[in-house]
């Protein structure tokens, strides 16, 4: 069965010059050459971009919901790092 | 035991507060199997339903009429595909969810279970069960799943133009000479019904709503669509001189809405249960697809490996 198994690939597009690629979806293919060519066809029929990406997706790593806590909790309390943490007087401009 | 309520509990909360759920995040098993029988259903809806479109492609009456309706079958084969890679990101593989489809385990909408016989066909499968899929769609284009909303929003840019093609070649027909008026009103007696089962059984008889309708998988209940669908249509038909076949079809003042007859929900069933006009034929022909086109999808395989090699071959000369 797996022998005739299609890897899945992720597909990111750029919509035009200037913005990042983004994730669309996913797709299968025999290799990568074939996912870009099925990535025109599934996900750019009108248009949608000018640049496309294809990553097999057992080839990401993706950080665990479980993580959320650890990863992401430590920067909820420093507020210091926003500039609307700090009062300037109206009367500075330019600011 | 304890946790697992708790986990439950905390997964509803997270639900009811509007946030999105995506694949990796914890889910109660039946929140997964619901949306894979869902999606992958929906998935099969869109792959099946090219069948019925497809059979009128080498007839189109003119040149620009082919090449909209190819668009269109391409379209429902890129919805396909996109539902089934969000139904991908839930674990199920796309192996399996096509060998359900193939046995019979796996559903798809009962109204690609009727023939197209006539042109007119064409444009009243794009007004009118395009139309009834917008409706449901537009609805889950907020479900609780992050995949399948996203996926959603995309099939519902693309899904007008098939409402508005559709529309206007009921259009061209209603406004032509009385043979071609005579077909579109038949065809419309022959598809109305049928798209509105399309939205499913009503409230009181459709068991996993509720639960659905809890995890803002659904958030509307099928009789809801159904009405609106119906308000939205019968202006649209009136607009085509047409008559929706339905003689207790009237507007309600007092409701805002139209009253409409009794479904017949024994054909509904009859045919969900395999025993509508093309269920047979359907199937049939995606099998037959699927393993002719087996050689391709080996070929393609061993052209990567050879590529691949060929490719390594290079890399350790130089």
């Amino acid at each position: 069965m797996n022998k005739n198994h299609w890897k899945l690939y992720e597909v990111f597009v750029r919509s035009k010059n200037g913005l990042a690629h983004k994730h669309v979806g996913s797709l299968h293919a025999a290799d990568a050459d074939m996912a870009i060519k099925n990535a025109r066809d599934v996900y750019t029929r009108r248009s949608e971009g000018i640049s496309i990406w294809v990553v097999p997706s057992d080839q990401i790593t993706a950080s665990s919901p479980d993580e959320k806590e650890p990863l992401f909790a430590p920067s909820d309390d420093k507020v210091y790092r926003h500039p609307t943490f700090y009062d300037i007087p109206d009367d500075v401009e330019h600011m | 035991m304890g946790t697992n309520i708790s986990l439950e509990e905390k997964f509803q909360a997270y639900v009811d507060a509007e946030n999105k759920v995506e694949p990796k995040d914890w889910m109660p098993e039946k929140y997964r199997k619901t949306l894979v029988r869902q999606i992958s259903q929906h998935a099969h809806s869109e792959i099946i339903g090219m069948q019925p479109e497809a059979n009128w492609i080498t007839r189109a009456p003119s040149l620009r009429a082919k090449l909209i309706l190819l668009a269109k079958v391409q379209d429902e084969a890129g919805h396909g595909l996109y539902l089934y890679s969000a139904a991908e990101t839930l674990g199920t593989s796309r192996d399996q969810m096509i060998a359900d489809l193939q046995s019979g385990k796996a559903k798809y909408s009962s109204i690609f279970n009727y023939p197209t016989p006539s042109w007119a066909d064409m444009g009243t499968i794009g007004w009118l069960v395009d139309g009834a899929a917008i409706q449901n769609q537009v609805m889950l284009t907020r479900t609780s799943y992050g995949p399948y909303a996203r996926a959603m929003v995309k099939i519902c840019k693309e899904e007008s133009f098939h409402q508005r093609q559709g529309y206007e070649v009921v259009m061209k027909l209603a406004q032509g000479t009385p043979e071609q008026k005579k077909m579109a009103q038949e065809s419309l007696n022959r598809w109305w019904w049928p798209s509105l089962m399309m939205f499913g059984p009503s409230d009181d008889n459709s068991p996993n709503s509720e639960q659905s309708m809890r995890w803002k998988i659904k958030r509307k209940s099928n009789d809801t669509l159904r009405q609106e669908f119906i308000d939205k249509t019968v202006p649209q038909a009136h607009y085509l001189g047409l008559t929706i076949p339905d003689p207790d079809l009237k507007w309600n003042d007092e409701r805002g809405s139209y009253d409409f007859g009794e479904i017949n929900w024994d054909e509904f069933y009859n045919v969900i249960q395999g025993n509508g006009p093309c269920n047979k034929d359907r199937i049939t022909h995606h099998v037959k697809a699927h393993e002719e086109g087996a050689w391709v999808r080996e070929a393609a395989l061993a052209y990567a490996e050879k590529e691949a090699k060929r490719k390594e071959n290079r890399t350790s000369a130089a």
